[in-house]
């Protein structure tokens, strides 16, 4: 016989699930809500009053050439960001799951860079990364003109890369090293008797049965490289050299804030919204598929 | 037990509320002052708070930084709308525009009358009162802090060039920094190319030559201005810059890339900079021992009738929607700051220069500018009063100004990394910038510049 737990009442139902609502819509349905109102109007910074223009914010942001730059400068930034994030913590992970000596001290210290801020970890790449103060002095020395993230877009754009991705190295790691240690320790040993090199086990075993992890952490590291870059590119370039740098919510932030053009901002928090909504949708229609979860 | 602690509590609530409403004696009346200074600069404001409520005890001023000017407008803009604004806000020049339209002050020069105070507004210096006066010339706030930009030059360096005074005119900067490059200094002169720099490169260039920023007389003449900055003697002086830049005369500093223009000059790096007068106070704080340095006004064009420069800086609002009695304090508050007295403190303690004539002379004579490190500041004066203003060197009023600082920045970078060309940079720059006017514009309907 089944047995089954339920409330007599629907209405005891609802109140359980009331706190949670009234969170959820405090402070994600409301804050929303009121943001695509502004953004279909033009709102005096004052709050002296706005008057409803329809769609013409959308309109004149999507005709701004220095919005699509924005936008492929976010595409690049996520795009390469994730790319060495994931690899390197991959590695790294790789490594440490061997129990090579000194394992256990990298398990620890590798995930220190995630419990530090943004903007204090932007403000110690900046020193690193100056041209003539830090250690890129030194490679300047060496070859006059190399590195100027100061005019040079390419170099802006590399330095807050790398200080993106040492952050998010970290977090990866943990998540991979937790995947791999998952791995039966028997499937690997098994392979190993029968011949195949480190390499091999690492493609034929251990890579397939983490494809998960690494699905979960492609959409999480794509949609944080949208969201949390914004203390990197505040502290180290401020979006420029001439933009290079400006990436979408740090424009969102310039406009709306330093502009006080709210309805521009909002409207761009909108657009945002969507294409991180889009780039997930494709992320878990096409890529998924190749997920194997046991 | 819990009822009746209630009880005690709303008791309490109750006496506490009614002792509000009805002022008692030697209880001040409270009220908030936010301003944009951080660091030093900060200490100084919450010293002149203290003098001012040790100076009387009818009002306290609760004096709260807010970190940077940015930061003050918006969170006033937030509190304002929150209906928790401060009485007296600190607002930078820049954002002269936006406070006149947000219908959110209090005339200043009305507060002071209500309150019974007489201001003597002739004695602002005309450079510094236009900048905040409506085109009417009417006092909505209160200059503060103020400033304008200088030529910083070290003596040392210009001496091995046997020169012995500061270049007055381009065409002798340029002919001074390449014998300083020949003398073998590599940085002869600093400067950055950020959204900040927009201020003495564009806003005090323009100025010094009576030439217009934007149509309108900058502005101040209709919310439907627009940039020309493509047009007027703003081209050749960048083509210039850009032309010396790529010389090797002009070297660019700033913070990230690891040594800003100020600390370039006080270690002797780099010969010349054009800064703020503020800056003065830590160049002579900071610079290498023993090293000679002065300032002197910005150069010009030769054949150029020289005109004032702007002033920079940051003027006091007071809100609407306070109480009568805050509205006493505020008043009192100002007139505090707008003491002689309080100028000398203020100008001693940073590098700001007073704002009124009565000001600059109870300080010249204590003797302020006869020493050693506050001698060279008078050249800011000369500066600023150097002609009457003419219609467009009153001051710059548009909207979202912040903005075409920006796209300023901008631009100048493309152009210095040879993305664009000057002329197509500065082009882009008004197309950019005219576009933030407009949608200005739109945001305030119907309405018009006091």
């Amino acid at each position: 016989m089944e047995k089954r737990v339920t409330f007599g009442r629907w209405t005891i139902g609802i109140l359980f699930a009331v706190p949670q609502l009234i969170l959820i819509f405090t402070f994600f349905y409301w804050p929303a809500g009121q943001a695509v109102y502004w953004s279909l109007t033009l709102q005096q910074p004052w709050g002296g009053g706005n008057i409803w223009v329809g769609l013409d914010n959308f309109r004149s942001i999507l005709a701004n050439a220095d919005y699509w730059n924005s936008i492929t400068a976010s595409m690049i930034f996520a795009g390469i960001s994730t790319g060495l994030a994931m690899v390197i913590a991959l590695v790294l992970a790789a490594l440490t799951d061997r129990q090579l000596a000194g394992s256990w001290l990298y398990r620890v210290v590798l995930i220190w860079p995630y419990g530090i801020a943004a903007p204090a970890l932007a403000l110690a790449f900046r020193f690193i990364l100056a041209p003539e103060a830090g250690f890129m002095a030194v490679v300047n020395k060496v070859w006059p003109g190399f590195w100027d993230p100061g005019l040079d877009g390419a170099d802006a754009m590399a330095s807050i890369i790398i200080a993106f991705s040492w952050k998010y190295v970290g977090y990866n790691f943990i998540f991979f090293l937790a995947a791999f240690q998952a791995i039966p320790r028997s499937l690997i040993e098994a392979a190993a008797m029968d011949g195949s090199g480190v390499i091999r086990r690492f493609w034929d075993i251990q890579f397939p049965l983490i494809t998960p992890t690494i699905f979960f952490l492609l959409v999480i590291n794509i949609t944080e490289s949208f969201q949390d870059s914004f203390g990197i590119v505040d502290i180290m370039t401020a979006g420029g050299p001439a933009n290079a740098t400006n990436l979408m919510v740090y424009k969102i932030y310039s406009d709306g804030f330093k502009g006080l053009d709210y309805s521009g901002a909002a409207a761009q928090s909108i657009i945002l919204m969507f294409l991180i909504i889009a780039l997930t949708i494709v992320q878990f229609r096409f890529i998924e598929r190749r997920v194997h979860y046991r | 037990m819990t009822i009746i602690k209630r009880g005690f509590a709303a008791l309490a609530a109750g006496a506490l509320s009614t002792a509000l409403a009805v002022p008692a004696f030697a209880e001040p009346v409270k009220f908030d002052f936010w301003f944009g200074l951080s660091g030093d600069l900060a200490r100084v404001v919450d010293t002149l708070c203290k003098n001012f409520n040790d100076s009387q005890k009818d009002y306290e001023v609760v004096c709260t930084s807010q970190g940077n000017y940015d930061a003050t407008l918006q969170n006033t803009i937030a509190a304002f709308r929150a209906g928790k604004q401060p009485t007296v806000v600190q607002v930078y020049d820049v954002g002269t525009a936006t406070m006149m339209l947000s219908g959110a002050y209090k005339p200043a020069d009305k507060l002071m009358e209500e309150n019974g105070y007489k201001i003597d507004y002739s004695d602002y210096f005309p450079g510094i009162a236009r900048y905040y006066a409506t085109s009417k010339g009417e006092m909505l706030s209160f200059p503060f802090n103020s400033s304008t930009a200088l030529m910083y030059w070290n003596k040392d360096a210009f001496a091995k060039i046997g020169k012995t005074e500061a270049p007055k005119t381009w065409e002798d900067v340029a002919a001074d920094l390449k014998a300083l490059k020949d003398a073998g200094y590599d940085c002869p002169m600093a400067i950055n190319i950020s959204a900040n720099e927009s201020w003495q490169l564009m806003e005090q260039f323009s100025a010094l030559h009576n030439q217009p920023i934007a149509t309108k007389n900058n502005g101040y003449d209709g919310l439907d201005a627009r940039l020309e900055v493509n047009k007027t003697k703003f081209v050749q002086y960048v083509t210039d810059l850009k032309k010396w830049y790529d010389a090797g005369l002009v070297k660019i500093k700033s913070k990230d890339l690891g040594q800003d223009m100020v600390q370039a000059f006080a270690t002797g790096t780099c010969q010349v900079i054009l800064t703020s007068v503020g800056d003065h106070g830590t160049v002579g704080r900071t610079q290498k021992e023993g090293m000679n340095w002065d300032v002197a006004e910005l150069p010009v064009y030769a054949g150029t009738e020289r005109k004032n420069s702007l002033v920079g800086g940051a003027s006091l609002w007071v809100l609407s929607g306070k109480s009568g009695a805050e509205y006493k304090g505020a008043a009192a508050f100002l007139n505090f700051i707008h003491d002689p007295k309080t100028a000398l403190f203020w100008s001693t303690n940073t590098g700001y220069i007073p704002v009124t004539k009565s000001g600059f002379d109870f300080m010249k004579s204590n003797g302020f500018y006869d020493k050693a490190p506050y001698k060279g500041r008078e050249v800011a004066i000369e500066s600023l009063t150097a002609s009457e203003p003419t219609e467009i060197t009153r001051g710059i009023r548009l909207g979202n100004f912040t903005q075409i600082r920006a796209e300023f920045g901008t631009q100048m970078q493309a152009i210095f990394a040879n993305k664009v060309s000057v002329q197509e940079g500065l082009d882009t720059l008004v197309k950019n910038g005219d576009a933030i006017l407009e949608r200005f514009q739109q945001t305030y309907p119907g309405k018009t510049l006091p």
